[in-house]
């Protein structure tokens, strides 16, 4: 290919964007709509499972030992339980630390100052936080199993809550995944088969005149890719202002919640999401492009 | 018992032949063939009219040439393709020989005159100091070389009808093939149109004109071939119209 008819069929791709307005307008709009939705759910989802997350890293089961265990056998234990799968941090937490926190969080100095001993003397325990909180029981299992271990202390409750919350946004997410790309390729769908009928004859006319496919194909691809690419970049620009608007919204309404919604910037979410929504309007109007034209290749 | 392959007859083509159809048969799903052993020699340089009224198989000819259409039987060839195999990769280099002129003139109606003929160009990746040469020299052939830069819905019918001539032109085709070149046309236009065919022809250029206009064909007095129903009823050296409807 020569480069003169390389920057020819580039410059006929931009130019057909202008040529065909409305449906340039149509299937901007169409990509934009459909890639707004779905960034928007995005943000949402990630947003979700990011608040999840942070509650599970929160919850910990607590061991506590017999009386008389030695260290080497206490640590020998903190090993194991952090070799287990789904276990993300053990902490050691000795009896005069345990006191510490008891008088600091319930009883203050004054009253603290009547006790001459440790009342906790045999309250030295690990703290196992778990980065999956599903595997719990599993985890409660095998530490029941430790002769050594004298009581558990955990939370089912918030364990199986998060677990099915988890789940739950899993399914929605799912579903609402399938219904955004039904609803995506019926109006892609239809704005493709307007483009057919715009551009049947201009097709024709090129394959008469000995275009090969190649170069009949060229300029509406250059032209999809552009339109997908516009279409997914106007729902980005868009969704950031939302997204840092809502978020100050939120966060300054609900401040009361500020420990539970742990929002992720826009930058984090971003890293992801404008290379997906890129290749998924890219991708596209490629694909639409490349079908509109090869129905009519065949003349 | 071995199995033979049935061998194709190879078709005999002289060297100043440049269609030769035999026995060409065209049939659709529906209905009567719309070709029935058509056969047919047309030599380099000559101007031929192809006429018939509706229905006499005249469209399906010019797809035929086209390759837009494959033949149910027979065999087709133009320019030294045998249409009936040639690959669809080919199609592109065998019709850039060809110029071809529409009733509907099928141009680029959101492109200037210029780009509409400049267009035919750049198929063939001609260099762009090439294309800016070849096409004002075309268009002043077709007597419009004021209106280069003029959109295509601003032009009569007869101008649109000079710029398809040009883009058929402008890659110095071996045939020019005509459906119905006057058909949108009043009969001045008409005239003209057929005036600067005849030129072209003058110039080489092999001319096949398909056409139901009775007064231009016994006007130019060239070869006709008349086609009823899907078959030829007449070929003559300077015939007249035949209306066999």
């Amino acid at each position: 290919m020569r480069i003169s008819t390389f920057f020819y069929t580039l410059q006929q791709g931009v130019r057909n964007i202008f040529r065909n307005k409305l449906f340039s307008l149509a299937s901007i709009a169409t990509i934009t709509s459909c890639l707004f939705l779905f960034g928007m759910f995005y943000a949402i989802v990630i947003n979700l499972q990011h608040i999840v997350k942070t509650a599970e890293e929160g919850v910990s089961v607590t061991v506590f030992f017999n009386e008389g265990v030695t260290a080497e056998r206490i640590e020998e234990i903190g090993k194991a339980i952090e070799g287990r799968n789904g276990v993300s941090r053990v902490e050691f937490i000795s009896a005069d630390q345990a006191w510490e926190e008891f008088k600091t969080d319930y009883l203050g100095e004054e009253y603290a100052d009547g006790f001459t001993e440790n009342p906790l003397a045999n309250s030295m325990h690990y703290e196992v936080y778990l980065s999956d909180v599903s595997l719990q029981s599993d985890l409660v299992t095998y530490i029941q199993s430790i002769p050594e271990v004298r009581k558990i202390n955990r939370s089912e409750i918030t364990a199986s809550t998060l677990t099915g919350v988890n789940s739950l946004i899993g399914y929605i997410s799912v579903g609402i995944i399938v219904v955004l790309f039904a609803v995506s390729i019926f109006l892609i769908s239809n704005t493709v088969t307007i483009g057919i009928s715009v551009r049947k004859n201009e097709i024709e006319i090129m394959k008469y005149i000995g275009a090969t496919d190649f170069f009949v194909r060229c300029p509406f691809v250059i032209e999809g890719i552009l339109i997908g690419a516009i279409g997914a970049a106007i729902p980005l620009v868009i969704i950031y202002f939302i997204y840092n608007t809502a978020i100050t919204y939120i966060t300054g309404r609900f401040s009361v919640l500020s420990e539970l919604l742990k929002f992720l910037p826009v930058e984090v979410i971003y890293q992801d999401l404008v290379p997906i929504t890129m290749a998924i309007g890219v991708g596209i109007g490629f694909i639409g492009s490349f079908i509109t034209v090869r129905r009519h290749l065949r003349v | 018992m071995p199995v033979t392959k049935k061998k194709k007859r190879k078709l005999a083509i002289g060297d100043d032949e440049v269609i030769v159809l035999d026995n060409v048969c065209k049939s659709y799903e529906s209905g009567a063939p719309a070709l029935n052993g058509v056969s047919l020699r047309i030599k380099r340089g000559e101007f031929v009219f192809i006429i018939g009224g509706s229905g006499s198989g005249k469209s399906t000819l010019i797809k035929l040439l086209l390759r837009e259409l494959v033949p149910t039987s027979g065999s087709i060839n133009v320019l030294g393709y045998d249409l009936t195999r040639i690959r669809h990769g080919r199609i592109p280099q065998f019709r850039r020989k060809l110029g071809i002129v529409f009733q509907d003139f099928r141009l680029l109606p959101d492109r200037n005159v210029y780009e509409n003929v400049a267009f035919a160009q750049r198929i063939v990746q001609r260099p762009r100091r090439e294309i800016r040469k070849n096409v004002p020299a075309i268009l002043s052939q077709v007597g419009l070389a004021g209106k280069y830069k003029s959109k295509i819905k601003r032009l009569s019918g007869g101008e649109q009808q000079r710029v398809a001539i040009a883009r058929a032109l402008i890659n110095r085709p071996d045939i020019l093939l005509a459906d119905e070149p006057t058909g949108n046309l009043d009969p001045k236009n008409s005239e003209e149109i057929m005036a600067l065919l005849q030129k072209v022809n003058e110039a080489g250029t092999t001319v096949l004109v398909v056409t139901h206009n009775g007064e231009i064909v016994n006007k130019m007095k060239k070869r006709v071939v008349a086609l009823n129903k899907g078959v030829i009823i007449s070929d003559e050296e300077e015939g007249e119209y035949v209306n066999a409807d």
